[in-house]
């Protein structure tokens, strides 16, 4: 099981915020495949992967990264702070 | 060395006069404060912010180390706002503490540039005429690398 984020439009998109999801995904890749096959509105969210960012337990990463031991998925826009 | 993410306003005032009086053996103390800017029409109504609590802190964190590695700091102080916001409203301000000036200015600048586009906040604008997720931009890309050619 593993805990699935979503933020700024990608959380409006999907329509939560937060799910926990049960996947046998070896990487971020994978597990947006997963997603992207479930419904419609994943599909709209993860059309474009060059428009996201992702995040493995809070640490910036890319889509090619292992699964493996993670607890939280995290998938957002490009940041806007400051 | 401070990082707070809070949805209250900060009194920039007081959060400047502190940190100095905390680091009266460091000689130069940088400040910046970024303030919501109101669109060139005037329109903007509010400001949302959005962030990814715990990542967040992480970030702010890992960022404020890297400073700390690469310059003479003696203090570093970063607070960032969450949370509806209004045009003119403080969001963030950071604050170096240095013995020598120029290492609190090129610290300052370089957590600015890593707190805009490594550190998980959003931005969108509300006006009359709706909402818009702030898009990023290429310049605030541009910013980040030119610390990464310097060793």
């Amino acid at each position: 099981m593993i805990d699935v984020l979503y933020f700024a439009w990608v959380r409006e998109r999907i329509g939560l915020p937060k799910e926990r999801i049960d996947t046998q995904a070896a990487t971020v890749a994978e597990l947006v495949e997963e997603l992207k096959a479930r419904e419609d509105r994943y599909a709209a969210a993860f059309a474009d992967l060059s428009a996201l960012r992702v995040a493995v337990d809070q640490d910036l990463t890319d889509f090619d990264a292992p699964l493996a031991q993670a607890r939280e998925v995290a998938f957002f826009p490009p940041m806007t702070g400051g | 060395m401070t990082v707070r993410i809070q949805s209250d306003p900060f009194d920039f005032g007081a959060e400047a006069n502190g940190f100095a009086l905390n680091n009266n053996d460091a000689g130069a103390i940088v400040t910046f404060t970024g303030i919501v800017r109101n669109l060139p029409s005037g329109d903007l109504a509010e400001m949302q912010i959005e962030h990814y609590p715990g990542m967040t802190e992480r970030a702010l964190h890992q960022i404020e180390d890297e400073a700390r590695q690469r310059w003479s700091l003696k203090d570093c102080l970063i607070i960032h706002r969450h949370g509806s916001l209004k045009p003119g409203d403080m969001i963030m301000m950071v604050a170096t503490a240095s013995p020598h000036r120029a290492d609190a200015f090129e610290a300052a600048e370089f957590l600015m540039d890593y707190l805009k586009s490594r550190a998980p906040f959003w931005k969108k604008e509300i006006t009359a005429a709706g909402e818009d997720w702030v898009a990023s931009k290429d310049s605030d890309e541009a910013a980040l690398a030119r610390w990464s050619t310097k060793s």
